[in-house]
């Protein structure tokens, strides 16, 4: 097979297994994406762990600590993944935490208020399950296999973070404002989840159907789906411009620079994050040690 | 550390379904990982956790004669039973 025959055949759909030939570039770029979605499931409990002993009952302490056991269950099955593909878990966990591999931008922030981890498990994990189900269709098969498990375990964590926020807005006046500042606080780094809007044709992760859609179409069904449901329950969102003209969400022009600037090792909790995860490894040696001696 | 194949059982009687894979230093291990990521909600009734080695693909199969004769699509009766309806009088009636 060739790299043309290859394309032409994952641009009709065609799905590929781990003991496929595949072009080297489809697997460098494989690797890369699916490492990166690995250390955002890794890095992305640790802003929802420090809520674990400050949640405000028992029945959210449970919640909140198994939806961490579910995330880091997550990174591991992905990490599984990249390992398949050639580089090691060892390797990844190293280039994490020495800042070369990236991890998303919305887990570089602060958990300021239980308001943030509401908001946090209701729209961050809806922008992403809008990623994760256009991945179902990946064309590297193993991949879209684990995202069925994935995106069935995030479907209950949306509907714990609706909770988090439905009793929020129920409840009294500086409940809601904790809620309003929350997503005043995280609408930014919310628009700019889903990437710059360069069109699916000229994105090589659609081109080679590792992704089975661009990134403003995935904005636009995040403001589809989530909006209105922002609006019903008096909260405002937090950009004059957001508008719905026909089919089209228009919005303010998302900060790009930040989102580079962040995506690169240079967001509020990013340092103090990654010591936090250099520390566990060196902590954990020894589990590693007694198991692998076994 | 070797690679155990899960597959998972969705409910009594179903098919075992290929699910993941996951890393351990031995079977024991295996079947608690297996356990924690592919059971612990209740998603599975039963799983097989397989050494990768001992999982044996077979993924060779021709048909450069175009065998269609041992298919459901092998066989299109729409033109025939048409004709055979006209000769037996009984196209109208249905």
């Amino acid at each position: 097979m060739t790299e043309a025959e290859f394309l032409a055949y994952v641009q009709d759909g065609g799905q590929v297994e781990t003991g496929d030939w595949l072009p080297d570039e489809y697997r460098a770029r494989l690797i890369k994406f699916i490492e990166m979605h690995a250390n955002s499931e890794l890095m992305g409990v640790l802003p929802e762990r420090e809520w674990i002993l400050r949640a405000p009952t028992l029945q959210r302490k449970l919640a909140l600590t198994a939806k961490v056991q579910d995330e880091v269950g997550h990174a591991q099955l992905i990490y599984r993944v990249v390992e398949d593909l050639g580089k090691p878990r060892d390797q990844s966990l190293a280039d994490l935490i020495s800042g070369k591999a990236k991890f998303h931008n919305v887990f570089h922030y602060a958990t300021k208020t239980w308001g943030d981890v509401g908001v946090i498990a209701w729209l961050v994990d809806a922008a992403a399950i809008i990623s994760q189900k256009a991945l179902l269709k990946c064309s590297y098969a193993p991949y879209a296999r684990i995202m069925k498990k994935i995106c069935w375990e995030e479907s209950f964590h949306i509907l714990h973070g609706r909770d988090v926020i439905l009793t929020l807005m129920n409840g009294t006046d500086e409940q809601r404002e904790l809620v309003q500042e929350a997503l005043n606080r995280w609408w930014g780094p919310l628009m700019q989840f889903h990437g710059n809007p360069i069109p699916a044709d000229e994105d090589p992760m659609f081109v080679w159907r590792i992704k089975s859609q661009g990134n403003e179409e995935a904005r636009q069904q995040f403001l589809d789906g989530y909006v209105p449901q922002i609006w019903e329950l008096g909260l405002t969102v937090p950009d004059p411009k957001l508008r719905k003209v026909g089919d089209v969400w228009e919005y303010t022009e998302p900060d790009w620079d930040e989102l580079k600037h962040v995506v690169t090792g240079h967001g509020p909790k990013t340092a103090e994050r990654l010591d936090f995860r250099r520390r566990m490894l060196e902590q954990e040696q020894w589990v590693r040690d007694v198991v692998l001696a076994a | 550390m070797a690679i155990y194949e899960v597959f998972r059982q969705e409910k009594k009687g179903a098919a075992f379904a290929h699910a993941g894979s996951v890393e351990a230093p031995c079977a024991e291990f295996a079947e608690a990982f297996a356990h924690e990521q592919y059971g612990r909600r209740h998603e599975s009734v039963a799983l097989w956790v397989v050494p990768r080695d001992a999982v044996h693909e077979v993924s060779a199969f021709y048909d450069e004669l175009g065998k269609t004769y041992h298919r459901v699509d092998g066989y299109s009766l729409k033109e025939k039973l048409r004709v055979a309806r006209e000769r037996a009088g009984t196209a109208e009636d249905r």
